[in-house]
């Protein structure tokens, strides 16, 4: 962006000056004016950056800039009273802990099954792989409850698994209880957010020379130490780019968390959710949403800050 | 010491042969080229060795070891390909101890094991750098250490000049001859399409076409007196003529040649045969001489030191290289070419592959 506004700005000084000194509209040749600007008077080129910046405006950062007014207008007290109220508060600081820890754990459990399933997908030559890999495309498309929604058809309550063990066993229900757990929303997370890593590894491993392999197996480097030293490291701007996007996902995942019947497992989303629409606090529910936003944009600037020491 | 041996080693990929019964033995410390054009199956015989497909049947032994299913890292081989696929993300010195490590050498050795190889291949000033800020040619002398330091008993080399430039190409090619002289208990199965590579550096060439071996010999074999048509016209790009034998020579379009040392019947070839006349665009002469043959000039081309002459003896184009002419003949000229009976080799049709 700086640098595009950057290489505009000498321009539009050139055309300035060129008018200055020949008004006949002989401008230089390197920048050749549009068709009407030739006629008449010429719009500044910040003219054009206007609808953008302010459709922008309007739809995206005002609610934004009203989300932020309200967290920090509450119906009473001084400005930042809902801040100390809703950090201070046990219920928040819950929330915030166990997204932490959710969002933490499904992107370690995302990095681990997705490099695995990449690299199979990858190096191991078998019928189906490409189609497998297709799928993965199609995967990336599908609304997260979706797979929260099949995972309540196998492990819910009344689903196939607790089904059969009650058909088996004769029991009046079965083990498996866990879905309404955090446990059931971490195994959610990993299952629908396992192809954004595995998406980004391939794209990786297509990059990665099969020469540099063969050579390293002739070398006598057994698979594991292939895998470790060569693959590896070069699937690490990858695996960082999915990874942290799958962080930021995770800690904003509502539906998930909603469709998982999970009561007892409140996230910053699902606070905001309780606050505003349950509770009608607004106030509260802004100052959960603002942390929520701050967290994320600041993850987001480290991811950058990563990746470009990483040299992505 | 150890050589390479192929048994009968067939390798196909869903139906279609890739490679047909190679049999081929390379000696311990031999230098054997397998020469061919694209989808000769050369390389498949060396990936075969290197352990990166299995045959269909066959067997593949290094050192007398029987290797066919053996995983690649435990053949004990040193791999050398066209495109270096150097470890981008370690400096040289790690690459070249990458195999070190492997092979679990004590960690006190590599430094010195690295060392060598590089000193060796010219590069020990350029242990620090990454492979992204070395030229091609640095590159590859890289891979070459890379290979060496594990001191293999084998050293596989697939078209490991194909992408230098012509210049680059000659001086590795002296490089790698000396590296051998320095190394001379090392065997090396060097891939190529590039007839030249193969007959500086070869002790022995294996031409190979359509999946098999039609030809092994040392360079100057198979380039004075070629076994089949393919040899002939791949390595050397010699001219071909279908010629009929007769008592005392052989007959091309009404006219009889004499091949071979005077007075005998050519290489035993029953009269009334049909057969291939093979002659070396170089070893023809302009004028009369033994073994005139008369036509007229479709194309001349000016090669620095010698002209090459496309001229047209009865319907059949025959390649001329002549030292380089005062005066270019003209096209449509006619001239005549001869070539002394020793010069011209004949091949028995039955033979012929091409």
């Amino acid at each position: 962006m700086a640098e595009a506004t950057g290489l505009a700005a000498p321009a539009a000084a050139d055309d300035d000056q060129a008018t200055l000194h020949a008004p006949a509209g002989a401008s230089a040749p390197s920048s050749p004016p549009p068709a009407p600007a030739a006629r008449g008077r010429r719009l500044p080129r910040v003219v054009w950056a206007l609808p953008p910046v302010a459709v922008l405006g309007v739809v995206l950062l005002y609610p934004l800039a009203l989300v932020v007014q309200q967290s920090l207008a509450p119906d009473r007290g001084g400005a930042f009273s809902g801040y100390t109220a809703v950090l201070g508060s046990a219920a928040f600081r819950e929330a915030l802990g166990t997204t932490v820890w959710l969002a933490a754990g499904a992107t370690v459990g995302c990095l681990l099954l997705g490099f695995v399933l990449a690299l199979i997908i990858a190096f191991v030559p078998f019928p189906g792989a490409r189609a497998v890999a297709k799928f993965i495309d199609v995967f990336l498309s599908f609304p997260s409850f979706l797979i929260t929604l099949a995972l309540l058809f196998i492990y819910g309550t009344v689903g196939m698994a607790n089904g059969v063990w009650t058909d088996v066993t004769g029991a009046s229900e079965g083990p498996f209880h866990f879905l309404t757990t955090p446990w059931g929303v971490l195994l959610a997370e990993i299952t629908y957010f396992t192809p954004f890593v595995v998406r980004p590894l391939l794209a990786a491993f297509s990059q990665l020379d099969t020469a540099q392999l063969e050579v390293a197996s002739s070398l006598g480097a057994g698979p594991a130490r292939v895998i470790r030293r060569v693959i590896l490291p070069e699937a690490l701007p990858a695996l960082a780019a999915g990874g942290s996007l799958v962080l930021v996902m995770c800690l904003n995942e509502f539906g998930i968390v909603l469709f998982t019947g999970a009561k007892d497992v409140t996230t910053l989303p699902m606070l905001v959710y309780g606050k505003a629409i349950l509770e009608s606090d607004y106030p509260a529910a802004c100052v959960v949403a603002v942390v929520n936003i701050v967290i994320s944009v600041g993850l987001f600037g480290l991811y950058r800050v990563v990746s470009k020491r990483a040299g992505a | 010491m150890s050589g390479i041996r192929f048994e009968s080693v067939s390798v196909a990929y869903g139906g279609h042969t890739v490679l047909d019964s190679l049999d081929l033995t390379v000696e311990p410390g031999e230098v054997m080229a397998l020469l061919g054009p694209s989808g000769s199956g050369k390389t498949t015989a060396l990936r075969a060795v290197a352990g990166f497909v299995t045959p269909a049947s066959g067997r593949v032994l290094i050192g007398g070891r029987d290797v066919t299913h053996l995983p690649p890292h435990k053949r004990g081989i040193g791999m050398v390909v066209q495109q270096y696929a150097l470890f981008p993300h370690m400096r040289v010195k790690e690459n070249v101890a990458f195999g070190l490590r492997a092979h679990r050498t004590p960690r006190s050795g590599i430094p010195g094991r690295v060392a060598e190889a590089l000193e060796m291949t010219g590069m020990g000033a350029y242990a620090e750098r990454y492979p992204r800020e070395l030229s091609g040619g640095q590159q590859q002398r890289v891979a070459i250490a890379r290979a060496l330091a594990i001191r293999p008993g084998v050293l596989l080399l697939d078209e490991p000049l194909s992408a230098l430039d012509a210049q680059l190409r000659s001086g590795m090619l002296a490089e790698l001859a000396r590296l051998h002289r320095e190394l001379p208990d090392v065997s090396l199965l060097y891939v190529t399409h590039d007839q030249v590579e193969a007959l500086t550096l070869a002790d022995r060439i294996a031409v190979m076409d359509r999946a098999r071996l039609q030809d092994c010999g040392t360079p100057q074999e198979l380039y004075r007196t070629p076994r089949t048509e393919f040899t002939a016209s791949f390595v050397g790009n010699a001219n071909l003529l279908p010629v009929t034998v007769a008592e005392r020579g052989a007959v091309f379009e009404g006219r009889t040649l004499t091949v071979g040392p005077a007075g005998q019947a050519p290489y035993g070839i029953a009269p009334g045969a049909t057969a291939t006349l093979c002659v070396r665009p170089h070893l023809l002469a302009l004028g009369e001489g033994p073994n005139a043959l008369r036509g007229r000039i479709t194309e001349v081309q000016w090669r620095g030191s010698t002209h090459r002459l496309y001229v047209e003896v009865a319907g059949h184009r025959i390649k001329a290289d002549l030292p380089e002419l005062r005066e270019t003949p003209a096209l449509g000229d006619e001239v005549t070419l001869h070539f002394e009976p020793r010069d011209a080799v004949l091949l028995t049709a039955g033979v012929s592959h091409g």
